[in-house]
């Protein structure tokens, strides 16, 4: 279907598209096997202007839209969800400083950023704070110049890899949610380490890992927003990042019903091709316009989103839930259409449903998400009254 | 400094059919694409523009259409592109395309030019040299490597059939580049939207000081009397087997020939 996209959106999707064919899908198999970060992938996305997208051009970005980055994390999805996650989860990083930067933060980070030199990670989840983020444990304490901060950070994305975190620590634990403060923590400050690497289901491309800070002192300079802001930086981030993660439900989707379809009809069976088969074009027909569903509610939210909309969480919950669950949906299918051959290492769509689960998981689980369209629907229909 | 990249817009050469009475290529319907040896030039140069303060220019002799070459270099990291297109220079062979580049260069200038080793249509490997040749300059062929470049000197390595001589020259120089030099980038968007919106020079006959009479058709001492694709009366033998036993056979054949 055509969206009509405008001239930059095109050369975008269609940058990302090659860099996907040509520099990705070759070697997405031996990364995902050996869990390798994809170093030399994130070096040509950041040469191609990918990371520069949506940072102003004031601070050496192209000053572009969400839509216009959601549209190159759906091309990269289409070959490998590991590593469009690390390019996704340095824009998720990338938002607090975005979002709630001082000018000064602005200026030291941003360039740096944009040009893909240093990448970024957000820091919110711990052993004790997934889906009830309100139990981070990680404190930073202001001593003079400085905040010290103590606690484990878990399951951060391109942890190791980034060189700037964005991090949340209580300032204040007896305020609850309102004693939560953001910060700018550089890697290689004293204090700060790393800890195990996770070994994954999927994404393995991706580096998951434990951040760890023992009295790491940081600049006062460094608190994003004003102290005990850190919940909202969070949540409007986060409201912000979930297109993006439909934008890898929509890509990986696509990927996985090309590789099916195109099977589908080079496999013969009873003399036939087996999409000529009603039971296989049936279940192709259901992933194909789910895709499509999918990819216009993603692309209208971003837009949405991009058209200065004050309040996205309920649409960007939409987004992220629905397009994600049609890429488990989709990929589960896609190794079914494709029979045993699909279940084998040698098809690329058994890594694809692996890579699909997560996107109901991270970034707020889809239940998270219908509470927080549940929510807006009390709020809303408290109005109506 | 100045560094001038030759580059060539050839037929994509996966895609090209062979007329079967002419035994020529097959032109129409085919994509275009910037000679891959070439890419291999212009990505050495934007490297170096990275290192220090380079201007690169991106030049190619064709038809208006070769235009869209000089565009997508544009993309992939050249400053300005120029296009040598005339109706006097229809018709060269590397002889007479060797003499217009090389007087295109003289009007542009340049410290260093770079060119792929050949081009995948023709084959010849002999624009590089020979324009080096009319530039009255220094040429270091099949370069895989550059060591190191200061203002008045280049070192490089030439690949050979075993391993690779390093040369040193002086400049102005030209080279030609192996693939083994570098991977190629992927166009950036910055890129893609400057090569929309750039002004592409064009230079004709009266632009570049040229004698006519050492232009086109008229200045190719080349006369192409037939194209054909030799017959192979070799002596072929198809070896079968599990790996050990090919291995085994081959053995043998190769005794047989007194090879081995």
């Amino acid at each position: 279907m055509d969206y009509f996209l405008n001239e930059n959106q095109q050369i975008i999707r269609d940058l990302a598209r090659r860099i996907a064919d040509e520099r990705v899908m070759p070697v997405r198999a031996e990364l995902d096997e050996k869990g390798e970060f994809p170093w030399d992938i994130m070096r040509t996305i950041a040469q191609s202007d990918m990371m520069a997208i949506n940072i102003p051009t004031e601070y050496g970005g192209l000053g572009m839209g969400g839509f216009e980055f959601i549209l190159a994390v759906e091309e990269l999805s289409r070959a490998c969800l590991g590593v469009s996650t690390t390019f996704a989860a340095n824009a998720l990083g990338t938002y607090p400083i975005l979002l709630y930067g001082s000018e000064k933060q602005k200026k030291k980070y941003l360039p740096d950023i944009a040009s893909g030199k240093r990448l970024v990670a957000f820091a919110l989840t711990e052993a004790t704070a997934g889906s009830d983020a309100a139990g981070v444990q990680t404190t930073a304490k202001l001593e003079g110049n400085e905040y010290v901060l103590n606690g484990t950070k878990q399951w951060i994305t391109n942890g190791g890899e980034a060189e700037i975190y964005t991090v949340i620590a209580m300032t204040d634990k007896n305020r609850g949610a309102r004693g939560a403060s953001a910060f700018v923590v550089e890697k290689d400050t004293p204090g700060f380490s790393f800890g195990k690497k996770e070994d994954k289901l999927g994404i393995r491309a991706s580096s998951t890992r434990e951040l760890v800070f023992e009295n790491c002192r940081i600049p006062k300079e460094n608190l994003i927003a004003r102290q005990g802001m850190g919940f909202i930086v969070a949540m409007k981030t986060l409201d912000k990042s979930r297109t993006g993660v439909g934008a890898q439900g929509v890509g990986v989707a696509q990927g996985a019903f090309d590789a099916s379809a195109l099977y589908a009809k080079e496999r013969h069976q009873f003399g036939t091709p087996v999409i000529s088969f009603q039971a296989v074009q049936h279940m192709l027909a259901n992933m194909a316009t789910e895709i499509e569903a999918a990819r216009s509610l993603v692309y209208s939210v971003s837009r949405y989103v991009d058209g200065g909309a004050k309040d996205v969480s309920k649409e960007s919950a939409m987004a992220k839930l629905f397009a994600t669950d049609v890429a488990m949906k989709v990929t589960v299918d896609a190794v079914q259409v494709m029979g045993g051959s699909g279940y084998m290492k040698e098809y690329p769509v058994e890594k694809m449903m692996r890579d699909a689960k997560i996107l109901q998981i991270y970034e707020g689980t889809n239940q998270i998400q219908r509470n927080v369209i549940g929510q807006s629907l009390i709020k809303e229909t408290a109005k109506k009254k | 400094m100045k560094i001038v990249v030759c580059i060539k817009q050839v037929p994509d050469t996966a895609e090209i059919k062979i007329n079967p009475e002419t035994n020529t290529l097959m032109r129409e319907g085919v994509p275009s694409i910037i000679n891959p040896f070439d890419l291999h030039a212009l990505e050495a140069a934007v490297r170096l523009k990275e290192q220090r303060t380079v201007r690169v220019t991106v030049l190619t002799m064709g038809p208006p259409q070769a235009e869209g070459a000089l565009r997508e270099a544009i993309s992939l990291g050249a400053d300005d592109a120029v296009l040598l297109s005339d109706r006097a220079f229809a018709g060269s062979d590397t002889w007479a395309t060797s003499y217009t580049l090389a007087k295109a260069i003289s009007t542009i200038g340049a410290d260093i030019v770079l060119c792929g080793k050949q081009a995948i249509d023709g084959d010849t490997a002999q624009v590089g040299p020979e324009t080096a040749e009319f530039l009255d300059i220094p040429h270091i062929s099949y370069v895989r490597k550059i060591e190191s470049v200061e203002d008045t000197m280049i070192k490089v390595q030439r690949l050979m059939d075993e391993g690779y001589d390093v040369v040193q020259s002086s400049l102005p120089v030209l080279l030609t580049v192996v693939k083994e030099l570098n991977i190629p980038r992927m166009p950036s968007i910055r890129g893609i939207l400057q090569s929309k919106k750039c002004e592409i020079r064009t230079l004709g006959k009266d632009d570049i000081n040229a004698d006519e009479n050492d232009l086109g058709l008229k200045g190719s001492p080349t006369q192409v009397k037939n194209i054909f694709a030799p017959e192979s009366t070799a002596e072929k033998k198809m070896i079968e087997g599990t790996a050990e036993e090919k291995v085994e056979s081959l053995l043998g054949e190769l005794k047989k020939i007194k090879c081995l």
